[in-house]
């Protein structure tokens, strides 16, 4: 083997070449890296957030815990109605929730699945603080005390939440409720709504719950749980809690109160199916249902099936969306492929020239064409004015041109233009004149000519163009918006709409996603055919 | 399509003649819109088509006063101030980040370059609905936390946000102008330069920044103009405190058009004509300072 080369500083020259080679690259990333930084940080993760929106369930597990768990083994088949343990969890779950009024939010996101959710849980939020009262009257009756705040608070409050409370003056924050191991142990039902109700009662009322008598259904869950005590554990180990060895007999006499039927009071729907299987089907904390809202399917307990008819819009919006962005990008073809040939084909100075016509509209701001299209197009405005005048229209049978399909379509086409002349003409200029010539003087037609060499050669342009035209217009808002009426809009109008006036968000961000997964695709094939690095702007 | 040669058949004269009127069409369909709003826009009465009284070329049918309202109405002004705030901030992120990175991206070895570049490139080719979907979750919640944990105010939260995703958006024509213009540079000046003992900073100031200047000043033009006409991510992302002049341009279209529109759009397109004409310029001076065209 040869001997190693060496570097002058007596290192082997690869190994010192590929140091250099090492921080070169290093200095090159180093000068990347804040753009990078920057654009992940306010672009790429906030598009990945949305993303995960669109999945994203949380809120019905984090709202309504302890329903979700009882409507596990529920099944609609073998029973209409859940029974009344789902019904007794879903109490406690409402009032937690109307206390940190959190339910309207729930009920909002219900309602995107089914209808008239929404107003059943403002409805409900309103009474369900009664649910329960007539064991709380009979708790009471047995023995008053269980009227006062203090014997729950003695029962299950920790040894040292209670000196800490005891010795709080009443300056600053009462010291946070802290739930005894005991009492946790051997009621762990109450407990647990208990402590809710003592947070709730310290963080949203600014209250202290030895001062405040538990909700009603707080003595619901007690009497639950004490209607089903067999003998185990032994409540006189809780501190005073001989007052719940005397009540665990005396429950077995208490009239039993049907939570269902408390709810079907408040509301017959609480007795309706679709309600119910709305609940569990949206339980998950991940659902696939926005991506399935928008292609007009539904989430059901028998699998995907479509909305019903008069909901399914966003096929058709979809749809129209491609054909319009089609239309749209044909048309600039149509317009632009001759403009693009004058350019390419006149003297430099004259093509200058022309090339301020293309660029001007270009440079201008979308907002002023848009203007300019909606001032032109309306029913009293230049265009009619000027075909009126002329005498192709009857003054009483002016042309609709705007907020129909047929206004986004000319106003678009204008706005896209440049973007399919100027990428047409940069190709345009690279073929040679004299193939035409060569061509004709072998006795080709002009038309002949023109398919047959010319037309060939200009199919790249056009395929740049027009991707490039397509992905902005299928993409478009404002101007849909503003010329489109209802018949001329777009998807991200719709996208639009559930961000700001619907506020369906995860429907919104499904819509976003579908529409970013047809651009990404419309994007590589882009980046195959001209390449990114060959985007050029405006000459 | 130079002049119709002598020998020409009638059929050719009349394809040449009838080409030349289609296009001289297309260019008028293209600039009519923009051109006609000017005279519109000095329109005595408050309608959007040319009064009897303007067709006579009478003087009474003209006066300004859409442009006093412009320059008067607190609902227009307050929206160019936000303009003009938000959109040379936005400008100086963009164009000093982005010079760097287009810097480094046009070394000879950067690895992963396709994927660095479709990132940085990304802003410009995602719709702006769903960049303004994303940023609208993104930046309420790190508004929020702005306030509550840097002590902000609401405004300047406000106008943080709106710079930021102005920012962003602009980037990417930053990153395209100046790897273009970065394309011609002849790399051997900066060795000449590092040979005869200059630093590299020195370097990038004094020989470097010259020459891709104008490629950074069109850039930033870009960017500027991005900014300045962005509605749709501000709408989502910026409160009422920072509406801006397209912002209120949109809003204005939307529900009751004033004829003031008009003359705020007149202004726009001057704006317009001045910007092209400084990039054309500049794009012919770096033709001209790398010797890719004679001067």
């Amino acid at each position: 083997m040869a001997e190693q080369m060496l570097a002058a500083d007596g290192r082997p020259l690869k190994a010192s070449l590929n140091r250099a080679l090492r921080r070169q690259k290093m200095r090159a990333l180093l000068l990347i890296a804040p753009l990078l930084l920057f654009i992940m940080l306010t672009f790429i993760v906030p598009i990945g957030q949305m993303l995960f929106r669109s999945v994203e369930n949380q809120i019905v597990g984090d709202t309504i815990p302890r329903t979700v768990v009882a409507l596990g083994d529920w099944d609609a088949n073998t029973d209409p109605v859940p029974d009344d343990a789902v019904f007794s969890a879903f109490a406690k779950d409402l009032m937690i929730a109307v206390e940190r009024k959190q339910h309207t939010r729930l009920g909002s996101r219900l309602n995107y699945e089914t209808s008239g959710i929404s107003s059943l849980f403002r409805k409900s939020g309103r009474r369900v603080d009664d649910i329960g009262e007539g064991y709380t009257d009979q708790f009471v009756a047995f023995d008053p005390a269980w009227e006062d705040p203090l014997t729950w608070a003695t029962l299950f409050g920790d040894a040292d939440w209670i000196t800490a409370q005891a010795a709080w003056d009443g300056e600053g924050d009462e010291p946070a409720f802290v739930l005894s191991d005991d009492a946790n142990e051997m009621l762990p039902r109450t407990a647990d709504i208990y402590a809710a109700f003592a947070e709730v009662i310290q963080t949203e009322n600014n209250d202290s719950p030895t001062e405040e008598q538990p909700w009603n259904v707080v003595y619901l869950a007690l009497y639950e749980e004490l209607r089903t005590y067999t003998g185990e554990p032994n409540y006189a180990d809780l501190p005073g809690g001989e007052i719940i060895f005397a009540a665990e007999d005396a429950v077995r006499d208490f009239a039993p109160q049907s939570v269902r039927a408390a709810f079907a009071d408040i509301d017959e729907d609480w007795e309706d199916t679709a309600v119910w299987q709305t609940i569990q089907t949206y339980s998950p904390a991940f659902t696939a249902g926005y991506f399935l809202n928008s292609v007009d399917l539904q989430k059901t307990p028998g699998g995907p099936a479509w909305q019903p008819e008069n909901e399914q819009i966003y096929l058709t919006l979809f749809w129209r969306t491609m054909v319009m962005s089609l239309t749209i990008t044909v048309s600039c073809i149509l317009l632009g492929y001759p403009v693009a040939w004058m350019l390419a084909n006149l003297p430099a100075r004259k093509a200058n020239l022309l090339m301020i016509l293309v660029l001007l509209p270009f440079w201008t701001s979308l907002l002023v064409r848009t203007s300019a299209w909606k001032v032109l197009l309306q029913q009293q405005g230049v265009i009619n004015d000027t075909l009126v005048w002329i005498g192709l229209v009857a003054d009483d049978n002016r042309l609709a041109l705007i907020n129909n399909a047929t206004g986004t379509i000319i106003a678009m086409t204008h706005i896209l233009l440049p973007f399919m002349i100027l990428p047409l003409y940069s190709v345009m200029k690279t073929i040679p004149p004299s193939y035409l010539r060569a061509a004709k003087s072998l006795g080709a037609t002009n038309w002949t000519a023109f398919w047959r060499v010319y037309f060939p050669q200009s199919v790249p342009g056009i395929g740049a163009g027009s991707i490039l035209v397509f992905i902005l217009a299928i993409g478009y808002y404002i101007t849909p918006e503003i010329v489109g009426g209802t018949k001329g809009v777009f998807i991200s109008n719709r996208i639009a709409y559930h961000i700001s006036t619907s506020l369906n968000w995860g429907l919104a961000a499904a819509l976003g996603a579908i529409l970013l997964a047809v651009v990404l695709l419309l994007y590589w094939a882009y980046d195959r055919i001209v390449g990114i690095d060959n985007v050029k702007l405006g000459g | 399509m130079s002049a119709l040669p002598p020998y020409a058949t009638t059929g050719q004269r009349i394809w040449h003649y009838s080409f030349r009127v289609i296009v001289g069409l297309i260019l008028f369909f293209l600039i009519a819109p923009i051109i006609i709003i000017i005279p519109l826009s000095f329109n005595a009465q408050d309608f959007f088509t040319f009064t009897p009284e303007m067709l006579a070329l009478n003087p009474e049918g003209y006066s300004l006063k859409h442009y006093r309202d412009f320059f008067t109405n607190q609902d227009w002004i307050r929206p160019l101030q936000n303009s003009l705030i938000i959109a040379p901030f936005a400008t100086i992120i963009s164009v000093s980040l982005g010079t760097l990175a287009a810097i480094g991206l046009s070394q000879s070895h950067v690895p992963f370059r396709r994927g660095i570049m479709a990132i940085l490139i990304s802003p410009m080719i995602v719709p702006l609905i769903i960049s303004a979907t994303g940023m609208f979750f993104f930046y309420s919640q790190m508004g929020l936390w702005m306030e509550a944990n840097l002590g902000m105010s609401k405004s300047l939260t406000g106008y943080i946000k709106v710079i930021l995703a102005h920012a962003a958006l602009g980037i990417p024509f930053v990153i395209i102008t100046v790897t273009a213009t970065l394309v011609g540079f002849d790399q051997s000046l900066t060795r000449a330069a590092a040979n005869m003992g200059a630093t590299p900073t020195v370097t990038f100031f004094r020989v470097q920044m010259p020459l891709i200047l104008p490629g950074v000043i069109s850039g930033g033009l870009f960017a500027f103009i991005t900014s300045f006409d962005e509605v749709v991510v501000v709408l989502f992302v910026g409160a009422a405190a920072q509406k801006t002049l397209p912002w209120q341009m949109f809003t204005g279209l939307r529900e009751q058009i004033s004829p003031t529109i008009l003359a705020v759009a007149t202004v726009l397109v001057a704006i317009s004509i001045l910007l092209l004409a400084t990039v054309e310029l500049l794009r012919r001076r770096s033709e001209r300072l790398r010797g890719m065209s004679p001067a």
